[in-house]
């Protein structure tokens, strides 16, 4: 059951990825996008990793999806179609894109003497969450922290950016 | 781990994922779409994290930790990147990236 419908979330992903770097309608690219996180939340749940799905689901295709389509709509342009790129970067992105798939797959395919452990287990918030503040063995306190550091510096970033043009207005 | 899948097949798909990125990221002009393929990319970079932890590490959580920060920073890049995109639309009235020379020499 899970096999078929790991099969059929990675086809959908794979298509909506496609579609989203190649369609030429900028909010269709998003919505596609949108399509592909929400993929990636499913083969989290398969995984049995449903904290991560749940913040997937929040955060990417919450938050990040809001935030790209509505300043898609402040920039205004979302009726005229993206200009079509040439064939020589066509070409060239592909040539890069297939040597890169070849590459990595040929290193994956030779070198694939992985050791999979089967584990029934299923990690639940609680312990995840005590886990992402403990600072003993195994506790992630300190990136924690570092992370909340980052977040408030981008957020005040965000802000001083946006505000600029206010202030010239004003002087 | 999902029980019949191998570890390959997961690669096989992120691999394509992260290189479909790669694809956007050099054909497009657009910022906007520039930045979704770069959110492709981070995003098939985290399914990598998640399935070799849950593959060869169950009982560890790093891939797990690394994928919860790998969302949380693309969030905060996201809004970054977003906020100085509006802004260079406001200054030059454009979002192409081939438009943006006003630096370059």
């Amino acid at each position: 059951m899970s096999v078929t419908l790991f099969y059929i979330t990675a086809v959908a992903i794979l298509l909506f990825a496609i579609l989203s770097v190649t369609t030429r309608r900028i909010l269709r690219a998003a919505v596609y996008l949108l399509f592909v996180l929400i993929g990636t939340a499913a083969i989290y749940f398969l995984l049995r990793y449903n904290f991560l799905a749940a913040l997937q689901l929040t955060l990417y295709a919450g938050g990040i999806i809001v935030l790209i389509i509505f300043s898609i709509m402040l920039t205004s342009q979302m009726n005229n179609q993206l200009e079509k790129p040439n064939d020589l970067q066509v070409v060239l992105a592909s040539i890069t894109s297939v040597v890169g798939v070849g590459l990595v797959l040929f290193v994956i395919l030779n070198h694939s003497t992985f050791i999979t452990q089967y584990s029934e287990k299923i990690y639940h918030v609680k312990e995840v969450a005590l886990s992402l503040i403990s600072y003993q063995k195994n506790g992630y306190a300190l990136p924690f922290e570092v992370i909340s550091v980052l977040l408030l510096a981008a957020m005040v970033a965000a802000i001083i950016m946006a505000k600029r043009e206010l202030k010239n207005k004003e002087q | 781990m999902i029980q019949g899948v191998p570890l390959q097949h997961i690669l096989l798909l992120t691999t394509l994922l992260f290189f479909i990125g790669v694809y956007g990221f050099f054909t497009r002009k657009n910022l906007f779409t520039m930045l979704m393929s770069v959110e492709l990319m981070l995003n098939a970079v985290a399914i990598n994290f998640v399935v070799f932890n849950a593959y060869l590490f169950p009982e560890n959580l790093q891939g797990h930790f690394f994928t919860i920060f790998i969302v949380s920073i693309a969030a905060a890049e996201a809004a970054v990147a977003i906020a100085i995109i509006v802004n260079v639309y406001r200054n030059i009235r454009t979002v192409n990236a081939e438009r943006i020379n006003e630096m370059k020499h």
